[in-house]
């Protein structure tokens, strides 16, 4: 019988443990989720998060040797990205009937996020280099990551701020427009994608289809919008 | 579908070939998407062959943000005395942003004349 200890540390250094762990937290995270009527608190990403992070600290184990053996699935993340083209393609049709307005909707709403985002932050003291991962917050993961590595702010940060703004989107959203009188199912979609990317966009399309479509829309707009704005309106705010 | 991944990464590969190359301020992948978009409207066939596969890879797009994450429990230290000023620019933010993007929309569906479409 082998030392628990000679099999742990052989297990870590490869992918295998770190793979099963993260599929294992998810798949609880979803259990969980799905039994609290998909509520926005019971996000999926952060159980998944608080699981593995309770996991390491617990074992002691550095995030690096975690993140080392999980990168196959931070990698599908550029493959994802490409993917936005699907449902962009697929609502081809009704995006071309409301172009204006998508368009106006898709502006305003990632000039807004971006730049009201920075100044506030700007002003609450917090610095350059955290700016500079807070600026893509309203995009995709994946592209939000992108951004916020070629402006030189940390990826894993980036990412944070990501899931924090799409829990807060998906959580508000509802309220927030049933309060401004906006019923056009259109309109409130295309305003939370935009502005809460993949998980705004998976909470519009639990309210209404037309929503969720044009959540889609504004998510994969909004992605290429932001990375073209990001470094343009950061560099007003340093 | 091998094909299919295989046109979604050649995508990814030409759009960071492309940025890289040209020293864009657009990430690779964003690049990749607009080629993938303009390939599937120029086929029929390629759009029907790589959509399931893309729509399989976007149906556990949350999967896919969980090993960066993770992340968070190195940053909580750092974070320190910015979270609050995070936090408060992320929620004020993104209530601006919605409440801003849904009136944009709304009013320039008016003026273009198109009908809302309430149901």
């Amino acid at each position: 019988m082998r030392d628990v200890g000679d099999i742990w540390s052989y297990l870590a250094e490869g992918p295998l443990l770190w793979l099963t762990l993260t599929l294992v937290a998810y798949a609880l995270a979803e259990t969980i989720s799905q039994a609290a009527g998909r509520h926005p608190l019971a996000n999926t990403v952060l159980i998944s998060v608080i699981l593995l992070g309770l996991m390491l600290w617990g074992t002691g184990m550095p995030y690096a040797t975690y993140f080392e053996g999980a990168q196959f699935v931070h990698f599908l993340l550029g493959p994802a990205t490409v993917s936005l083209a699907i449902p962009l393609f697929a609502q081809g049709a009704r995006l071309r009937r409301a172009v204006l307005p998508v368009l106006a909707g898709v502006g305003v709403g990632s000039l807004v996020a971006v730049t009201s985002a920075l100044a506030i932050a700007r002003v609450l003291g917090v610095d350059p280099p955290t700016l500079a991962a807070l600026a893509p917050k309203s995009t995709t993961a994946p592209v939000a990551i992108g951004i916020a590595q070629s402006l030189g702010g940390s990826p894993t940060l980036a990412a944070v701020l990501v899931i924090l703004t799409g829990i807060t989107g998906a959580l508000i959203a509802t309220p927030l427009l049933n309060a401004l009188g906006l019923r056009d199912w259109r309109a409130r979609g295309l305003a939370v994608g935009t502005a809460a990317h993949g998980i705004g966009t998976a909470r519009a399309f639990q309210v209404h289809p037309t929503a969720g479509a044009f959540a889609g829309i504004g998510m994969g707009l909004n992605a290429i919008l932001t990375a073209l704005l990001a470094p343009v309106v950061l560099r007003l705010f340093l | 579908m091998i094909r299919a991944l295989a046109l979604i990464l050649l995508c990814q590969l030409a759009g960071e070939i492309t940025a890289r190359g040209l020293a864009l301020p657009v990430p690779g992948p964003v690049l990749g998407m607009v080629l993938l978009l303009g390939l599937m409207k120029a086929s029929e066939r390629l759009a029907r062959q790589v959509t399931p596969v893309g729509e399989g890879i976007l149906a556990h797009l949350s999967l896919l943000f969980v090993p960066a994450g993770v992340g968070v429990v190195g940053h909580l230290g750092t974070l320190g005395t910015q979270a609050l000023g995070l936090g408060v620019a992320i929620f004020v933010s993104t209530a601006l942003a919605i409440a801003a993007g849904a009136l944009a929309f709304t009013l320039v569906a008016r003026w273009t004349g198109g009908a809302g479409e309430d149901a």
